[in-house]
């Protein structure tokens, strides 16, 4: 099976816009008439909804911010009485105060709806076996896979996240095919499948969905070539619904969003501007059959730019690159951004480091400095010192010359970075502002 | 001929060398000889063991990055000019020496000492034919 909604998902450009266009009208008169927050929004911006007419008309609406989600803490942007919810999630936290987002029963039929289309362009089918190694709970990960994986009708091993040792285990007993998690888990269960001394032949991984953080096309390589599956990008945010907000499919080209449900645009992330078509800024999404936390206009801060090119595995649906970083948690230092993602990049190509890397900033006499900790493996380690200062001399190097700044890398022993099970924390930023 | 040596990445943090010389004790290995190559933030710790693959399988398994490297043991004359004697053969024959290290034996009264060159085969030949004793690892390992 190639695709889950053919006709959806290879529609003409035209009856995409007719699909999405219907849709936000719709959406936008339903927060208009039953959400508070939306109708002042509306109001201060001297707008009704009859003034949204056409796609062109998303522009003319107010963003909706993780502060505003925060300011109406819990249930204040929801649109349906609270009894048509069937399911609270909430977001980790992990950049202040929760958030609380709600699903009516209609919501979780269209998050199974994408994520099934996902798992399907990964290459899944009914006779697969999906391991969901994120996270179950309150964290969207683990359920949106679970359920999607159910819609197709694959065999699911909810096993939630953590426990690696187990994972890997089930992994060789279950015959896991396709395995969901995010990417810097898939590499920390490929380190264990090699310390347990497991022959990689004995797994069935045929493919893998990785989201919930950046990560490059090196660690991509990275992940293919140590769990020897074919490595896709799958992208969501709690907010819009979850995992399966937009996915890869088998040409890795970038992640079809599911755009009849939710409306992409790529703004300045300090005009609010518009940017016109392949621009590179922050991603918008506008929810528009969502019906227990629609959200208009909503800045996710991840950064990237949107192709309407047809892919050539004959989907229409709009592709947006790989996500190359977050408004907050691209550093800047001395001026210049600087995403994680880079670093990797760099680390991979030198090559056998496996990227355990960390980024440390902080100011010193006024200066930001910025340092690289690298672990050394057992490939790169070498008994001669001189070696050692060349191969921190070439990396130092290779990330100098792709960020345009200097950096101060440093060699640290091997496992001392701290080991993720979720989203790794690849910056500490120290400076004082 | 070769003897091995194990050398582990260390970073320089206080602690680290009484971990390791802690987690061989407990295994039963005695360091023979060992030596620290160090700069401000790392260091390289080379030891000779009793029983060096052990070692090596003890020191992974604890985390560590370690390797096994061959190096030459040699005995000199202990007395002045000894050790310049056998440099000197090995400039003459353009071998490099990488790093090297002296330690006292317990069997001999002469002073042992650990070479790593570039060419290790050729430099036990050279220095064979110019009567340099070469030590036996088993002889090493048993000191």
């Amino acid at each position: 099976m190639k695709y889950w909604n053919e006709p959806v998902e290879c529609a003409d450009r035209e009856r995409l816009n007719q699909i999405k266009t219907m849709r936000l009208i719709d959406t936008v008169k339903r927060v208009y008439f039953n959400v508070p927050h939306y109708r002042n929004k509306m109001q201060d911006y001297g707008l009704v909804p009859e003034d949204i007419k056409s796609l062109d008309d998303l522009k003319k609406l107010p963003f909706t911010t993780k502060q505003d989600l925060r300011d109406t803490y819990p249930y204040g942007l929801f649109a349906t009485p609270l009894s048509e919810i069937v399911r609270i999630h909430a977001s980790s936290g992990t950049t202040g105060k929760q958030t609380v987002v709600g699903y009516t029963r209609n919501d979780l039929t269209i998050w199974s709806e994408v994520m099934a289309r996902t798992l399907i362009a990964a290459g899944a089918d009914k006779h697969s076996f999906i391991q969901v190694a994120y996270g179950y709970g309150l964290f969207t990960g683990g359920l949106g896979v679970h359920y999607g994986a159910e819609r197709i009708g694959a065999s699911v091993i909810p096993i939630s996240v953590g426990n690696t040792k187990r994972q890997v285990q089930l992994m060789v007993d279950f015959g896991t095919t396709l395995i969901a998690c995010t990417p810097s888990y898939a590499l920390y269960l490929a380190e264990t499948i090699d310390e347990l001394g497991i022959d990689k032949s004995e797994l069935k991984l045929k493919s893998g969905v990785f989201g919930a953080e950046p990560w490059s096309e090196n660690m991509r390589k990275e992940i293919e070539l140590k769990l020897n599956l074919k490595a896709h990008d799958i992208y969501g945010l709690s907010e819009i619904i979850g995992p399966g907000v937009s996915f890869e499919c088998e040409y890795q080209e970038g992640l079809h969003i599911n755009e009849d449900h939710f409306i992409p645009e790529i703004i300045n992330p300090e005009t609010g501007e518009v940017l016109p078509e392949g621009s590179i800024g922050e991603l918008v999404f506008t929810t528009v059959t969502k019906e227990g936390l629609p959200l208009i206009r909503y800045r996710t801060r991840d950064i990237t730019s949107l192709n309407y090119e047809k892919c050539k595995c004959g989907r229409t649906l709009v592709r947006m690159n790989k996500v190359m970083g977050r408004t907050d948690d691209m550093i800047i230092v001395r001026g210049v951004n600087v995403f994680p993602t880079q670093i990797e990049s760099v680390l991979l190509e030198i090559g056998d480091t496996s990227p355990h890397y960390q980024l440390i900033v902080d100011r010193v006499n006024n200066l930001d400095v910025l340092e690289v900790l690298v672990e050394v493996s057992e490939n790169l380690f070498s008994d001669e010192v001189k070696k050692l200062e060349d191969l921190d001399r070439k990396i130092t190097k290779a990330i100098e010359d792709t960020l345009g700044i200097s950096v101060k890398v440093r060699l640290v022993e091997p496992k001392t970075i701290e080991r993720s099970e979720g989203k790794a924390k690849r910056v500490i930023d120290k400076r004082k502002y | 001929m070769l003897v091995k040596q194990i050398s582990v990445f260390l970073e320089n943090k206080s602690g680290r060398l009484a971990e390791v010389t802690k987690l061989l004790g407990e295994n039963d290995i005695q360091i023979l000889a060992l030596s620290i190559a160090d700069t401000t933030d790392f260091g390289i710790l080379r030891l000779i063991v009793n029983k060096p693959d052990i070692a090596l399988e003890v020191l992974k398994e604890n985390g560590y990055t370690v390797s096994g490297t061959e190096v030459i043991g040699i005995s000199v004359e202990d007395k002045p000019g000894g050790l310049s004697r056998v440099l000197e053969i090995l400039f003459k024959y353009d071998v490099s020496i990488e790093y090297m290290y002296a330690f006292v034996g317990k069997i001999t009264d002469e002073a042992l000492v650990i070479l790593k060159v570039d060419r290790p085969e050729f430099a036990i030949k050279v220095l064979r034919e110019n009567n340099i004793k070469i030590l036996d690892p088993k002889d090493v390992y048993t000191m």
